[in-house]
């Protein structure tokens, strides 16, 4: 078996992701290569080749490639395909837009979001906003995957990959990038931080934001919110947690003002520890939270960054 | 301009699913079904289309069993002109729900596709982006924007940073997200109307396709469950907690 992942990056970098995309890679076996395409990926190219487990870094550097339209890159991974038995992203909102693409190019059905590896043709998935978990078996010669990055640990740093250049230019006349409007934060990701404190419909507005930023500065977490509070325009699309949302799983998650919809529960349950903070008792948060708090969030936040 | 408009009729999203005793699949008997939440944002856009004169005809289309007529009257409802509904029993993947869409493509030379992002029982999102494929046509996925001028889709994308804009060539495949518009509710003398709309009914053979799935659903479980924990009186309590009970704070 072969498998090809391609590597998720952004400003330059490579993002941590693809090191959870090759474990998974490692769970199904074989050798292993990775694609990079962009622009100036040079750097990229280079960090993916330490990941461990990697045998071959494949580089398309070519204009064409910038922001990783699903037209253009689509059509370069159709073009490697033949060499492998697997392809693999990670489901990022890159991976989600390209992978199915790659799939109906080389008629084969494509899995989503797989979060467990059993063997190299059949793998775990959540279906129904993670209410059931369906084991799925694939008869295509070719399986097209996308991988939820919290339901493998990551590999380490410390391999020594080949890197070579891929020639393939794909012509894309259907297509071009326009501007990207992206969030500026100091803070760690999203998917990747150990904490993440989340806002929902009871934050009551955007300012109010700031109550979670003490607690997160001191807890060195990522702020998240509900889709309520993204619809109402409290903070960035970005932010949202959730079935359609972001999907994270840190070690500490801090829910506030979040009543637990199926859809929120979706994103954050398989978080190691939660806490709601929450002034309706019965809200449905409390049935998944470790610890619940029933207060006043306008109390409890201030008098909690005093006492970390 | 023609708009086409996929919906597909799943779970209603209130509903808390149970798995089967059996492990086989998920238990739908007697369950609320009801279209895609992600298929009414794409309605709605193709409403406003033509309602900004845009759109000259929208037609909605599903592939499924019989009972997914019920989701096509409600796109009639909401504007659409008429429909067309790919009959099956089989169990239909998003690749399968593409090469049927693709072929109608093809018939009906629309200007513009929509689909939902995603389908709230399998989650896939998946299907947009596969019949851009088959078609090779452009596509804009995740849409909270989409504006048309000049020949040409505008489409601004919820991407994992935040916004991204493309400009895209028409035809093109566009898929929604929840920030696109808000859906209106159908009105009772458009429910009546809507009865009395053409409708097309089609077997996969008649369009020159299979839709059957290369995936085998082995086994359905509920995921581990979680329990809920304790309430804490007061903040000290909960500090105290995190530092020395669950250790996650230091
Ligand atoms: C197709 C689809 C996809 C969806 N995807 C997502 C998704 O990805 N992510 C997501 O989050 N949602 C999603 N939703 C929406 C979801 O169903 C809920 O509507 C949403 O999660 C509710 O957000 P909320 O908990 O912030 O708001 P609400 O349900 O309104 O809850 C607000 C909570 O704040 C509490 N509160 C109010 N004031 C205070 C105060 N002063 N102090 C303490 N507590 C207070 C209230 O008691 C209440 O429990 C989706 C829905 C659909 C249909
Ligand atoms: N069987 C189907 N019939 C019509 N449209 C479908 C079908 N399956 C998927 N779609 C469309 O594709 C979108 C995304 O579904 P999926 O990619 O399967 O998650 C849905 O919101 C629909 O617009």
């Amino acid at each position: 078996m072969s498998i090809l992942v391609l590597a998720e990056h952004h400003d330059g970098a490579l993002a941590g992701a693809t090191a959870h995309v090759v474990a998974a890679a490692q769970a199904i076996g074989g050798d292993i290569d990775v694609l990079v395409a962009g622009e100036n990926v040079g750097p990229i190219a280079e960090a993916a080749a330490k990941l461990d487990g990697v045998s071959k870094v494949r580089v398309a550097d070519n204009a064409a490639y910038a922001h990783l339209l699903a037209e253009p890159t689509a059509a370069l991974i159709a073009e490697l395909a033949g060499d492998y038995s697997h392809v693999l992203a990670c489901a990022s909102t890159t991976g989600k837009n390209v992978l199915p693409r790659v799939a109906a190019l080389k008629d084969v059905a494509q899995i989503s979001e797989i979060i467990a590896v059993e063997s190299a043709d059949t793998f775990k998935r959540p279906i129904y906003a993670g209410n059931a978990i369906a084991t799925v078996q694939s008869e295509d010669a070719l399986k097209v995957i996308t991988v939820r990055a919290t339901g493998f640990d990551a590999v380490g740093e410390g391999g020594g990959a080949s890197v070579e250049a891929v020639d393939f230019v794909a012509d894309n006349t259907q297509s071009t990038f326009v501007k990207e409007e992206l969030a500026q934060s100091d803070r760690p990701e999203l998917g990747a931080a150990k904490v993440v404190i989340s806002g929902g419909r009871g934050m009551g507005n955007g300012e109010n934001f700031t109550l979670l930023e003490g607690i997160a500065d001191k807890l060195g977490a990522a702020i998240g919110a509900s889709r309520a509070a993204v619809d109402a325009g409290f903070v960035p699309n970005d932010m949202q947690v959730g079935q359609t949302g972001k999907i994270v799983a840190p070690d500490l998650y801090i829910a506030v003002g979040i009543s637990g919809a199926i859809q929120h529960l979706a994103g954050m349950k398989d978080s190691k520890v939660i806490v709601a903070i929450n002034k309706d008792e019965e809200a449905p948060i409390f049935q998944v939270a470790d610890y619940g708090l029933v207060a006043d969030l306008f109390e409890a936040l201030p008098e909690l960054e005093s006492k970390l | 301009m023609k708009v086409l408009v996929a919906v597909k009729r799943v779970i209603d999203y209130n509903v808390k699913i149970r798995v089967k005793p059996d492990n086989s699949d998920v238990d739908l008997t007697n369950v609320k079904m009801a279209m895609n939440p992600f298929c009414e944002i794409a309605v709605e856009e193709a409403v406003r289309l033509k309602e900004r004169g845009v759109a000259t005809e929208i037609v909605a289309v599903t592939v499924g069993p019989k009972a997914a007529q019920e989701q096509l009257r409600t796109a009639l409802a909401l504007g659409a002109d008429r429909a067309i509904h790919v009959e099956t029993d089989e169990r239909v993947e998003s690749l399968g729900a593409a090469k049927a869409l693709a072929r109608l493509v093809e018939e009906e030379q629309p200007g513009l596709v929509i689909l939902g992002k995603q389908a709230i029982d399998t989650d896939n999102n998946q299907t947009g982006q596969m019949l851009a494929a088959l078609t090779g046509l452009p596509q804009g996925t995740f849409a909270s924007e989409v504006v048309i001028e000049n020949d040409k889709a505008q489409v601004t994308r919820e991407i994992d940073g935040g916004l991204q804009t493309l400009e895209l060539t028409l035809p093109a495949i566009v898929t929604t997200d929840l920030r696109l518009n808000e859906p209106r509710y159908a009105k009772l003398p458009d429910i009546m109307k809507a009865k009395k709309k053409p409708m097309d009914v089609k077997s996969p053979a008649d369009l020159g396709i299979e839709v059957a799935s290369k995936i085998t659903l082995l086994k359905v479980e509920p995921p581990a469950e979680r329990q809920g924990g304790v309430k804490v009186g007061s903040v000290d309590e909960l500090v105290d907690k995190l530092k020395n009970e669950a250790k996650v704070i230091s």
